[in-house]
């Protein structure tokens, strides 16, 4: 059994008591990553082949060289006594949307390709200084921009391993992606509407969208700064919870960054769940959403494979003591994908500002006759449709006469949906929640074209996650079950301001009550190419 | 002809004198630094990187705040202004927009003729500095290094009505800064730099005409030049039967002329929105209420109460509250004298500003102290020494350091009071001087002075100059 089929806490311990060298974990990694990946992503990429369309294509950067260089240190500190911390040896992956010094740090996209990051961000700087061992930077939609990872500007884009035809959901696409087929045991994504949940629901792994602000910000490419968070992708709750308790703290170098001390994550894993209230929302089971064929907006109950994941998720963890909460009113959730449209890309268009052709990254290579032009020139060539679509939204939106009624009735309206999970988890309240139940996404993972080119409709792919980005609340998916077609359900979970800890017991909770299930045990396609 | 009023407003931007920058740990004085080795990746906009606050620049722009009379909010935002300048690396400059750390305000600006003016402030809040750019050879450099260096913009409502009053608020703006010690406002090094927007109108009309705004007036005489030439512009044109329409224009000071740069109707639009990247600025009543007691006496003031309790006249007043080691020297001597307070004025308006002038320091950096001037004034006062052994004993506290009753005992500079050691003074000079006795007691009685002055030679000094005067008139006149 190769190493990268085991648990990230597994791995560490072992590398932690020297019975496992960092190097020996690393190799399994990248001979992992040479069965399933194909090739990485590239500007120019040419023809996308049949064998293209098999593999995995996580990454866009892998930095062989520099993960022998750590890996060797772990093994070296353990050699000489030393501690190499809690993921001594874990390989990781990187969503190539947070800079490492020294390494590409492209964001997905042209205008970037050639930016090599002078720091590291400090989540990926807290990553390694326990131990993890970086594999690469994996591939997202340009600028974090979608969710289906196929925007990138670094093709062949990533395939969901548990069928190539299909995305991987996005933006963390590759992160989700890579982890599912064990690519590395652990990775880093970002979510800003649900672009780490959606495409760990997509790649049936564990992902987590932390509190806003419990999770440093810095050296992450900024798209919604004030929706942006960084977050654990693993394979399990309880690798998840072990990544966290790494990353999370206060940074002198992000305000916004919350000062609270970082429980011990691990700990709440095996709390016994009797007596907590977890909720399930009708609107979160019937909601409005455009058509695939038509466009239009219709409210339709989720498929019922989906609904049935929920529904037996309530009864494991009821058969576990939980007390289940029915019908808890979410009346603000459908406004959710319209407030976002707005408020996140007033703060893309104002964060995309700095990539003018002047410092670094890319500057057109035709010639220009004034500063306007050579604007023009390297945003138009720099940039894909989805960033360009953002600037034109959000500069719309946020234009002196129509900043009132767009982009500031949207903070109010965000206001109303941070509401509805107030008075959900208000210990005063009628429903007194500990954490709501809820579908991660409205469908299992589509295929590659079916709906990219459509905006709209791809952004209605984060219509159940979005609410927790607006609320800044933290929310978990995790895998729910498989549909019919062989596909992941995600099922998320949902908690107050930094009780991460609550998600964590209740998904641990969960993830052991179904340990036997029939659909445990199905393995990503990719997993053919392994012998 | 009809008679018109000018009506100007002030846009000043001031560069606080904190120790790094507003939003990243670089220092903030690049001055004479090479360009771009000032810089860091949060300064310099890189992908990825967020700004911290600086409190200190919080601390210095509350207490500017304190000083305008302006409401210092507890609870500002900042507001990203959004527009493309190369030398603006992340393509949004950090501001204060609609929730800025003052809220109104006012100066009292004292005319030559007694009146004063107020001088209202619409707008005052912190922001970050842009960096420079520079034109050579066709091309275009950028220097990051000025990039997140504390500003506070202020902005005054159009009340300034000519362009020696502009010019007066600057010169009084500037001494407030330096008094406060918010910034070192040298307009030649930019830290103190000034838009002014002038319209004009007929007299008794109250009414806002069209205005032009003037960038790049750099100096307290640039603002005054170039506001004098665009009201003549103005006159001009409305007496030629054109209207103004509201440009934009760059004062040209070698050339000392007005070009003009844009018109108004291009008027970008900012699309402000908060700063997501910073936490609403939150301040305690506490900390409130810790700059205000930390706000000093103001220098117009100090300057209101030297007329008033020590009877000093405008001139003396204006100029020993100019600025504010110099005020505080001039009452701590009043202070150690104890006598009036118009004879320390006279000796710090002499002699001590020419030493200052002389060493180029401010007061308290001289070696003389207060109490210095206060025992030397006492001396004089008691003839112990004359006046001018009373400056030179200045001269030589501020050279060695010593007490200055110590430097006249040990140099035996005290005066010659005694009769018989000044009669002998006067014989000897009677004596050594036939022809001059003989000239005067003929007549050229204006040799008085010539005697005078050879006592004092043959004295060293020391004479008394009463005594001497009387005794030397006796002897003169043989008596």
């Amino acid at each position: 059994m190769s190493l990268m089929d085991k648990t990230a806490r597994n791995v560490a311990e072992k590398v932690r008591r020297g019975e496992l060298s960092a190097v020996t974990v690393l190799e399994d990694a990248f001979e992992r990553i040479s069965a399933v990946d194909g090739r990485p992503g590239a500007l120019d990429y040419g023809e996308i082949s049949d064998e293209d369309k098999s593999k995995v294509h996580a990454f866009i950067t892998l930095t062989k060289d520099r993960a022998y260089q750590q890996a060797q240190d772990v093994d070296r500190s353990v050699s000489e006594g030393e501690d190499p911390g809690p993921l001594a040896g874990v390989p990781i992956t990187v969503k190539d949307i947070f800079c490492i010094k020294g390494t590409p740090s492209t964001a997905a996209s042209r205008i970037l390709a050639n930016f090599v990051a002078p720091y590291t961000a400090t989540p990926v700087e807290r990553l390694e200084a326990a131990g993890a061992i970086t594999l690469g930077k994996v591939n997202l939609d340009e600028f974090t921009y979608g969710s289906s990872s196929e925007s990138s500007a670094f093709q062949p884009a990533t395939r969901n391993p548990w069928h190539t035809d299909y995305v991987p959901g996005g933006s963390s696409g590759g992160s989700a992606a890579a982890v599912a087929a064990g690519e590395g045991l652990l990775s880093i994504g970002t979510d800003t509407g649900g672009s780490i949940r959606q495409p760990a629901a997509f790649c049936g792994v564990v992902g987590l969208k932390p509190t806003y602000g419990r999770v440093s910000r810095y050296g992450l490419i900024a798209f919604g700064s004030s929706l942006d968070c960084p977050g654990p992708v693993a394979r399990n709750v309880g690798d998840a919870a072990l990544m966290l308790s790494v990353m999370a703290g206060e940074d002198r170098r992000d305000s916004t960054a919350a000062t609270l001390p970082v429980p011990d994550y691990l700990s709440s894993l095996d709390k016994d769940v009797r007596g907590l209230r977890i909720g399930i929302s009708p609107d979160y089971m019937r909601i409005p959403y455009p058509d695939l064929q038509t466009g239009e907006v219709v409210v339709a109950d989720l498929p019922k494979e989906i609904r049935d994941a929920i529904l037996n998720a309530a009864q494991a963890l009821a058969d576990q003591g939980a007390e289940i909460v029915e019908n808890v009113p979410m009346p603000n959730m459908s406004y959710g994908i319209p407030t976002y449209f707005v408020i996140s890309r007033v703060e893309a268009a104002s964060n995309l500002h700095r990539f003018d052709g002047v410092k670094y990254g890319y500057r057109t290579q035709s010639e220009f006759s004034d500063l306007r032009e050579m604007y023009r020139k390297t945003r138009a060539e720099g940039f894909g449709l989805q960033p360009k679509l953002r600037i034109l939204m959000g500069m719309y939106v946020s234009a002196a006469q129509y900043s009132e009624q767009y982009y500031q009735r949207a903070l109010k309206v965000r206001s109303k949906i941070r509401s509805d999970f107030e008075a959900a988890f208000d210990p005063q309240g009628a429903y007194r929640l500990d954490a709501l139940l809820t579908p991660t996404t409205p469908t299992t993972a589509f295929k590659l074209g079916d709906v990219y080119g459509d905006t709209v409709l791809m952004q209605y792919a984060d219509q159940l996650t979005v609410p927790a980005n607006h609320a800044g609340i933290p929310a978990i998916s995790i895998p729910g079950g498989i549909s019919s077609e062989g596909l992941p359900i995600g099922i998320q979970f949902q908690a107050p301001d930094y009780r991460e800890d609550t998600l964590f017991q209740v998904g641990n909770a969960f993830e052991q009550a179904t340990d036997d299930a029939d659909w445990r045990k199905i393995k990503p396609q990719v997993m053919k190419f392994v012998e | 002809m009809t008679d018109y009023e000018t009506v100007i407003g002030l846009e000043t931007h001031i560069q606080l004198n904190t120790t790094t920058k507003i939003f990243c740990s670089c220092k903030a004085d690049s001055w004479e630094q090479p360009p771009n080795t000032n810089i860091c990746p949060v300064c310099s906009g890189l992908p990825g990187v967020l700004p911290v606050l600086n409190e200190a620049a919080v601390h210095k722009g509350a207490l500017l705040a304190a000083a305008m009379h302006s409401e210092i909010r507890l609870t500002s935002h900042f507001d990203r202004k959004n527009y493309f300048y190369p030398d603006l690396p992340k393509g949004y400059q950090i501001s204060q927009y609609d929730m800025a750390l003052g809220n109104g305000g006012y100066m009292d600006l004292p005319m030559p003729d007694g009146s004063v003016r107020r001088v209202h402030i619409e707008k005052l809040h912190l922001e970050e500095d842009a960096g420079k750019t520079k034109y050579e050879d066709g091309r275009r450099f950028v220097d990051f290094n000025r990039c997140g260096v504390p500003l506070v913009e202020m902005v005054t409502g159009p009340d300034l009505r000519s362009a020696d009053e502009a010019a007066q608020y600057l010169i009084r703006l500037r001494q407030l800064l330096r008094w406060l010690g918010v910034s070192e406002a040298d307009m030649e090094k930019g830290h103190l730099r000034c838009d002014a927007n002038v319209s004009i109108r007929p007299v008794g009309y109250t009414g806002l005409n069209p205005k032009s705004e003037i960038k790049n007036v750099n100096s307290i005489e640039a603002v005054r030049a170039a506001i004098n030439k665009e009201v003549e512009r103005q006159i001009e044109l409305v007496e030629s039967g054109g209207s103004v329409e509201s440009w934009t224009l760059d004062w040209d000071d070698a050339q000392q002329r007005l070009t003009k740069m844009r018109s108004k109707e291009t008027i970008a639009d900012y699309r402000y929105f908060r700063e997501p990247d910073l936490l609403p600025l939150e301040l305690s009543e506490d900390w409130r209420d810790g700059v205000l007691a930390e706000l000093p006496e103001l220098p117009l003031e100090r300057r209101a109460r030297f007329k008033r309790d020590y009877e000093l006249p405008e001139y003396d007043a204006d100029i020993l509250t100019g600025d504010r080691p110099l005020s505080d020297y001039y009452e701590s001597a009043v202070e150690a004298y104890g006598g009036d307070p118009k004879i320390v004025s006279n000796w710090i308006m002499n002699e001590i500003l020419r030493m200052l002038n002389e060493l180029g320091v401010s007061a308290d950096k001289l070696v003389l102290l207060p109490e210095h001037l206060a025992e030397v004034i006492k001396m004089v006062d008691k003839g112990t020494i004359n006046n001018a052994t009373g400056k030179s004993v200045l001269a030589k506290v501020q050279e060695s350091g010593k007490a200055p009753g110590d430097i006249v005992a040990e140099e035996g500079l005290a005066q010659v009071s005694d009769d018989s050691a000044l009669q002998a003074a006067i014989d000897k000079v009677l004596a050594a001087s036939p022809e001059e006795l003989a000239s005067y007691r003929g007549g050229k009685e204006g040799l008085f002075g010539w005697f005078m002055g050879q006592v004092m030679r043959e004295t060293k000094g020391k004479a008394d100059p009463g005594v001497t005067r009387e005794l030397l008139g006796k002897a003169l006149k043989g008596e």
